[in-house]
């Protein structure tokens, strides 16, 4: 890592801070200060010569917080993580996930895939749709932003939900049974 | 800084869709050595995608 991207880096928390504060939403701050970090690194050398990195960071964060506003006044809010209600408040899983017997005898069975379809299909409509342009489709998240209109962090929320809910739906349905 | 659970299985989620900084990396790897519901999330996700490649693959027989 060189000096200048450490330097970057060590600025990460106090842009978090300030981003948190402006935009009260952890997920769109976290966003902010992400493109803010990037463009940094992109344009060091409209840095140099410049005494305060903390000061010219946050300029670039002002504008960013600018974009995310206008962009969270048009994007319908992402819900609660459901999946707080799997982990405790010390954040352990309350049921901790238990290994599956050779997963992959599963692949050779028709009736596995009708039972991941069907765990496919409980999934919300928006969840499910990240997670098949993901992983059946093979997208990148910049691409399933595209095709959603949402950020990257609310794609990996999706991505992330759709996971934790499949882990438990086949482990219920097909690898407690087997 | 040690990562909860909830934190590593979000970071064990996100290495599939986007590359991991640093320190997100090496953090994961600590608390995977010694979380056994992490690492077997993590196999699990793993499967997960290996399945969705091939679903529909047998539709026309099915």
């Amino acid at each position: 890592m060189s000096e200048f991207r450490a330097k970057v880096e060590g600025e990460r928390a106090y842009l978090l801070r300030y981003a948190t504060l402006q935009l009260r939403d952890a997920a769109a701050a976290e966003d902010a200060v992400q493109e803010t970090l990037l463009a940094a690194l992109a344009g060091e050398s409209s840095f140099a010569g410049r005494s305060n990195l903390r000061t010219w960071l946050t300029g670039i964060l002002k504008h960013k917080i600018v974009d995310a506003v206008r962009r969270m006044s048009r994007e319908p809010t992402l819900p609660e993580e459901d999946f707080d209600a799997l982990f405790n408040e010390r954040g352990h899983w309350i049921e901790m996930p238990q290994a599956w017997a050779d997963p992959d005898a599963a692949l050779d069975q028709k009736e596995f895939f009708r039972i991941l379809e069907a765990c496919l299909a409980k999934l919300p409509a928006k969840t499910s749709q990240a997670f098949m342009l993901r992983e059946h489709m093979g997208l990148e998240t910049t691409e399933i932003c595209k095709e959603l209109s949402v950020t990257p962090t609310h794609v990996w929320v999706l991505l992330h939900r759709a996971r934790l809910a499949l882990r438990i739906c086949l482990d219920m349905n097909w690898f407690a049974k087997t | 800084m040690i990562l909860s659970c909830k934190e590593a299985a979000r970071l064990v989620s996100q290495r599939l869709d986007r590359e991991l900084g640093f320190g997100e990396r090496v953090m994961l790897r600590v608390h995977l050595t010694i979380c056994d519901g992490c690492t077997n999330f993590k196999d699990q996700v793993a499967f997960l995608r290996k399945a969705m490649s091939r679903l529909g693959d047998d539709s026309a027989n099915s």
